[in-house]
């Protein structure tokens, strides 16, 4: 083997061993540590924005201006498609 | 793109409707189900792509004009950012939902917990979703339509 090979196995190693102990150190699936917004928005959506759907909720209420961006980067994707394609045809 | 097989076609020209139903109705419930504009958008989008790969960009440009996926595609941005700013005319800040709680449209608010749905709720949210699944049902099939038209009159350039 060769001197990369084996700097390559220990690098693997040492950030094999980082992801195994960061999964072992997570808490377990469900329990969220942290959880005043979820249960805000659980307890409060259907409330202030008369939406059954919690995630149409946050995605269209509370976080509109994410929404924004998302349409933006919609419409800016489009428009380049566009440009190259164009640019393509007459030449 | 050319022309696909005639059973291709026929099968394509059944499906389209259900296809767009299905997608216009993720879009309508977005406030209810889940899915939304986006999601539902896609849907739709992809009916369209079906008749676009089944029938050929040549057919698929004759049949539609340009300037209208133009329009539309407007109309559902600008949809989207008028429903925002009326937010900041009628409550207190942009992207504010002030339809909720209002006897207008989609005002009812419903009971807190699961329950039967009720299509006239949501208070702008409907209304959003309908603006950005016009603009994404517009907008992906315009990417498409443009990258098969251009490897068409590609391919017609080399010959």
């Amino acid at each position: 083997m060769s001197t990369r090979n084996i700097a390559a196995v220990i690098v693997f190693s040492i950030v094999a061993v980082f992801f195994i102990f960061t999964a072992l150190l997570m808490h377990p699936f469900g329990v969220p540590d942290e959880s005043d917004m979820d249960d805000y928005i659980i307890d409060n959506t259907q409330e202030e924005t008369g939406a059954n759907n919690g995630v149409t909720a946050v995605v269209f209420d509370y976080r509109g201006f994410d929404t924004l961006g998302e349409a933006t980067v919609l419409f800016t994707a489009v428009a380049g498609v566009i440009m190259i394609f164009r640019r393509l045809k007459n030449d | 793109m050319t022309k696909m097989s005639k059973i291709v076609r026929t099968i394509a020209s059944i499906a389209f409707p259900f296809a767009m139903i299905y997608g216009l109705y993720v879009i309508a419930h977005g406030h209810l189900t889940p899915g939304g504009g986006f999601q539902g958008g896609a849907i739709a989008a992809s009916a369209c792509a079906m008749i676009l790969v089944a029938f050929g960009s040549k057919w698929t440009l004759d049949k539609i004009k340009e300037k209208r996926l133009s329009v539309f595609e407007s109309l559902g941005g600008i949809g989207f950012i008028a429903i925002a700013l009326l937010g900041l005319v009628f409550g207190a800040a942009f992207f504010n939902n002030f339809l909720t709680g209002s006897n207008f449209l989609f005002g009812t608010i419903p009971a807190t917990g699961s329950g039967l749905a009720d299509i006239n709720t949501g208070g702008v949210l409907p209304l959003m979703n309908f603006a950005v699944g016009l603009k994404v049902i517009v907008g992906l099939f315009v990417i498409v339509l443009v990258m098969a038209y251009a490897a068409t009159s590609f391919k017609e350039d080399k010959k």
